[in-house]
């Protein structure tokens, strides 16, 4: 295109659309939490509902921190509801196996953090590895019984080996979409979820901290609200700094808006994306342990469509699906959104299909705003070229 | 279908006093264009010069604010691209605009498929596909091969096809040789001339002037936004033409300083890839610009990937500052630095900052605690920004609002905000205008030659380029590549076009002793 078409204009046109950027959904969710306010007055702006909010925000909050970052780098993850079940009951079966919590709160974590490390080997061309991992997990779980420990290892390990040496022979690496590794996650994660589970909830033996986390405490930090906040408002903390003060996170952005560049530059991309997922869907973990907390059980059918209430508040929050941009911020708003609406539209006694109507017309016209925002004179990297067809 | 030819009085296409501007920028000041029938017409200015705004006006993209149009003596007003299809006005642009999963005669008939009821007729479909590849002299594609398939040279004849089979009475090529080999420019030119004898008018938009020279008949030379000149091309000498695009002379456009050898930072041992490089070898040392010549497609691109680790290297090792190296993260650690040929998809990150693209590869040292801090980031580009110079309005703006020579400029400053010994430039001039290609080719002198009074110790450089009048002026010795074999180096002094084309096309094989 010509860069005859720059001037003041544009740099107005620019900082306007900059301000817009950043403040759009903060606008947003100050104008849906005022028409509420003022629809319903003292019920809805009392300071206990406040806190309950940000609870109801907790457990899609602290998975949508993971997909922003997830998103920002280009990828997507639709397995973020199978990722909080299977992590609600591996933290309950590890107190049921007498763990201590913090060790069961780790261990969902960590359930998220090797979903993410299996997304991760797979988006960037791994396929192979995690099938023989799987295939040797799966191989050791079938013949433990009948064969005892150390043959059943050894048949794992050879299972394992032979699919290995099958991959490099034949396909070495073929990098996968993270719409379809995930959507293969968001089927397979529930399935283990309730095959752990037995197809129905595991309830822990006893009362630990760990279902104390989505409640008010009575004195301390708790009390103003739930340690389940603090732990979202702490990860959003970290994760922002990240996202914007470290190497890692910059590297995050150019990946998302270019990879091609970023390799050029010398960013290490699979190495990158590895631990973009870990990170990423570990978030989903830690929303698992809100989840279980919230429930008190392990619940392999819990977080249903959380994905996509994840992905929405990410998008309403101004970041794009093609990479390259969002913010912490911005989700974290997007997820206000959300539950505002749920909130205000229960407390005025509207049904739940309104409100299903309601979030589903904010995404769009959220997505849509975004739309108009990135429609400016000059765009495109050129060498003279135009478009118009 | 096609208008008959010399029924209709006065130009094909006269535009008359054509004005837009956006906001304050004045983009055409009263421009005028007239096209014959049967005429070759040369559109020809700097980046910017308002050569896209006018053909945007004429698509119909773009609506005038003052200003006619007439075709064949018509009024002709079009409000969006279709009308101006409709009128019979075709744009080819450089990047095509094919579906390539559909087949050759559904892309021709795209859009406008003879139907009956809801099916289309499929033979109809086939038989006027035919007909205008015939029509274009190509009746050899396969109408049912899918166009992905072709080359590119082949998915432009198709596009072309569609323009003819659409009656097209204006055809408007749009750098339409920037990807095309010798051979296919031969081709493409062929069938230009065939189309003018039909009586379509076309208007050639091109950068290369020789091109123009070869196949206008006439041409129309704008600079911001107003006609600086326009004759007839066989009367009107190149340097005049290019006077008239820049409004100066540029006699001292290309420079090369005092420039004194160092030591080697580069040496290229048996390089080859899966297809291309063939066993490439080369050293270069500080203070010295190496050109690479070569066709388009004889895999000057690919050694230049090869050696930075971006292509897969079957054989072969890469040493810098005689430590071996094979991907981009040790390069730019090792001081070797590199601008791809291709901006857009992948020189620039387009929808991050100048501040962000430019740091990319090195983003320590930007912040306390080994942080990286925007107002670092933005500290660390400015100092570039004001040497080079480029014209953004803040470290902050995004890379896709710049023009094509700043954004150039920031793929370069890259490689000085890294420091890099080793420069690799692959079309560093690319598609953008004279006043930036000046500067760049400044820089790199400046690069080559280092300053010992500041104690800058001079950079080794590796120049790629299609344009040869350009690598004979600022390289010191140029190496050419034919069929993915790298020919040896050979110094500026005894080297002239005729004699790189040469060697280029494979035609120089006896009696140099060339080792393959």
């Amino acid at each position: 295109m010509n860069d005859t078409d720059g001037g003041s204009r544009l740099r107005d046109k620019t900082y306007i659309t900059r301000l817009i950027g950043q403040f759009g959904p903060l606008i947003g969710l100050l104008f849906v939490w005022g028409l509420f306010a003022l629809l319903m007055g003292g019920d809805f702006i009392r300071w206990d509902n406040q806190r309950l909010m940000l609870l109801q925000t907790a457990v899609v909050g602290t998975a949508a921190l993971g997909a922003t970052i997830i998103i920002i780098s280009g990828g997507i993850d639709l397995s973020v509801g199978s990722t909080i079940a299977l992590g609600t009951v591996v933290i309950a079966l590890l107190l049921k196996a007498g763990f201590p919590p913090i060790l069961a709160a780790f261990g969902g974590v960590g359930a998220g953090m090797l979903c993410g490390a299996a997304v991760g080997a797979m988006v960037i061309g791994h396929v192979g590895r995690v099938a023989a991992l799987i295939g040797g997990g799966l191989i050791v779980l079938w013949t433990i019984g009948p064969l005892g420990t150390v043959p059943a290892l050894l048949a794992g390990l050879a299972g394992a080996g032979a699919i290995a040496a099958l991959n490099e022979f034949f396909i070495k690496r073929v990098p996968i979409a993270p719409f379809i590794v995930t959507l293969g996650m968001w089927g397979g994660l529930r399935g283990l979820a309730k095959g752990l589970g037995n197809n129905q909830p595991v309830y822990p033996d006893s009362a630990t901290w760990l279902t104390d986390l989505m409640a008010n405490t009575s004195g301390g930090l708790g009390a103003i609200v739930a340690p389940g906040v603090w732990i979202l408002l702490v990860v959003a903390l970290l994760m922002a700094g990240m996202l914007r003060y470290t190497r890692f996170g910059r590297h995050i952005y150019a990946i998302g808006s270019n990879e091609q560049t970023a390799r050029l530059c010398g960013v290490r991309i699979g190495r990158s994306k590895m631990l973009i997922y870990i990170i990423g869907i570990g978030c989903a973990g830690l929303a698992a342990l809100l989840q279980f907390s919230y429930l008190s059980m392990g619940d392999p059918t819990t977080a249903e469509g959380y994905e996509l209430r994840v992905i929405a508040a990410v998008v309403i929050g101004g970041a794009s699906l093609s990479g390259g941009e969002g913010s912490i911020r911005g989700t974290m708003v997007g997820a206000l959104i959300m539950t505002v609406v749920d909130n205000g539209c229960t407390r005025l006694g509207l049904d739940n299909w309104v409100q299903e109507i309601v979030t589903g017309g904010i995404i769009v016209a959220a997505v849509a705003l975004d739309q108009l925002r990135h429609r400016r004179p000059t765009g495109r990297i050129t060498t003279e070229k135009i478009h118009l067809t | 279908m096609n208008p008959v030819p010399g029924t209709v009085h006065g130009p094909r296409l006269r535009m008359e006093a054509v004005r837009r501007s956006f906001g304050a920028t004045v983009a055409l000041d009263g421009v005028d264009l007239t096209v014959e029938s049967s005429e070759v017409h040369a559109l020809i200015g700097e980046n910017g010069a308002g050569k896209s705004t006018l053909m945007k006006v004429l698509s119909g993209a773009l609506l005038p604010d003052a200003g006619r149009m007439m075709l064949d003596g018509v009024l002709y007003a079009p409000r969006t691209p279709v009308d101006g299809r409709a009128a019979g006005v075709a744009m080819i642009y450089q990047e095509l605009s094919l579906a390539p999963h559909l087949t050759v005669a559904e892309n021709i008939l795209l859009g406008r498929e003879p139907v009956t009821g809801p099916f289309v007729r499929r033979g109809e479909v086939r038989e006027r596909a035919a007909t205008a590849m015939s029509r274009i002299g190509r009746p050899d594609i396969p109408l049912d091969l899918q166009v992905g398939r072709l080359s590119a040279a082949e998915q432009q004849l198709v596009e072309i096809a569609r323009a003819v089979a659409t009656g097209c009475r204006v055809l408007v090529l749009d750098e339409p040789t920037s990807s095309l080999t010798r051979t296919d420019i031969g081709h493409l030119f062929d069938l230009v001339r065939r189309l003018q004898t039909e009586g379509i008018a076309v208007v050639y938009i091109s950068h290369v002037l020789e091109e123009v020279r070869e196949i206008s008949d006439t041409f129309t030379v704008l600079r911001d936004g107003q006609v600086t000149g326009r004759g007839i091309t066989a009367d009107t000498q190149l340097e005049e033409i290019v006077t008239l695009m820049v409004g100066r002379d540029i006699h001292d456009l290309y420079i090369r300083g005092e420039r004194v050898l160092g030591e080697e930072v580069l040496e290229v041992r048996g390089l080859s890839g899966s297809t291309s490089p063939h066993a490439v070898s080369f050293t270069l040392h500080r203070g010295e610009v190496l050109g690479i010549a070569g066709l388009v497609g004889s895999g000057r691109t690919e050694l230049i990937r090869s050696i930075f680790g971006l292509d897969p290297v079957r054989r072969g090792a890469v040493r810098v500052s005689h430590v071996p190296c094979s991907t981009p993260p040790m390069m730019w650690q090792l001081g070797a630095g590199m601008v791809s040929e291709d901006r857009g998809r992948e020189g620039l990150a387009a929808g991050l900052s100048l501040a962000d693209n430019l740091t990319l590869p090195r983003l320590d040292g930007l912040g306390p605690w080994g942080l990286v801090t925007p107002a670092g980031q933005e500290r660390a580009a400015q100092p570039w920004i004001e040497r080079l110079p480029i014209r953004c309005s803040s470290p902050r703006q995004k890379v896709a609002t710049l023009s094509g020579g700043n954004q150039q400029k920031v793929a370069l400053a890259r490689l000085l905000h890294t420091g890099s010994d080793v420069l690799l430039l692959d079309e560093p001039t690319r598609g953008i205008d004279v006043g930036s290609k000046a500067l760049i080719y400044r820089l790199i002198d400046d690069l080559a030659c280092g300053d010992q009074v500041a104690g800058i110790a001079p950079r080794a450089i590796v120049v790629v380029s299609s344009y040869l009048p350009e690598l004979l002026g600022i390289c010191d010795s140029i190496a050419v590549m034919h069929r993915g074999r790298l020919g040896p180096p050979r110094p500026v002094a005894d080297l002239d076009e005729q004699a790189i084309m040469l060697e280029a096309t494979g035609t120089e094989s006896t009696g140099t002793g060339e080792a393959a």
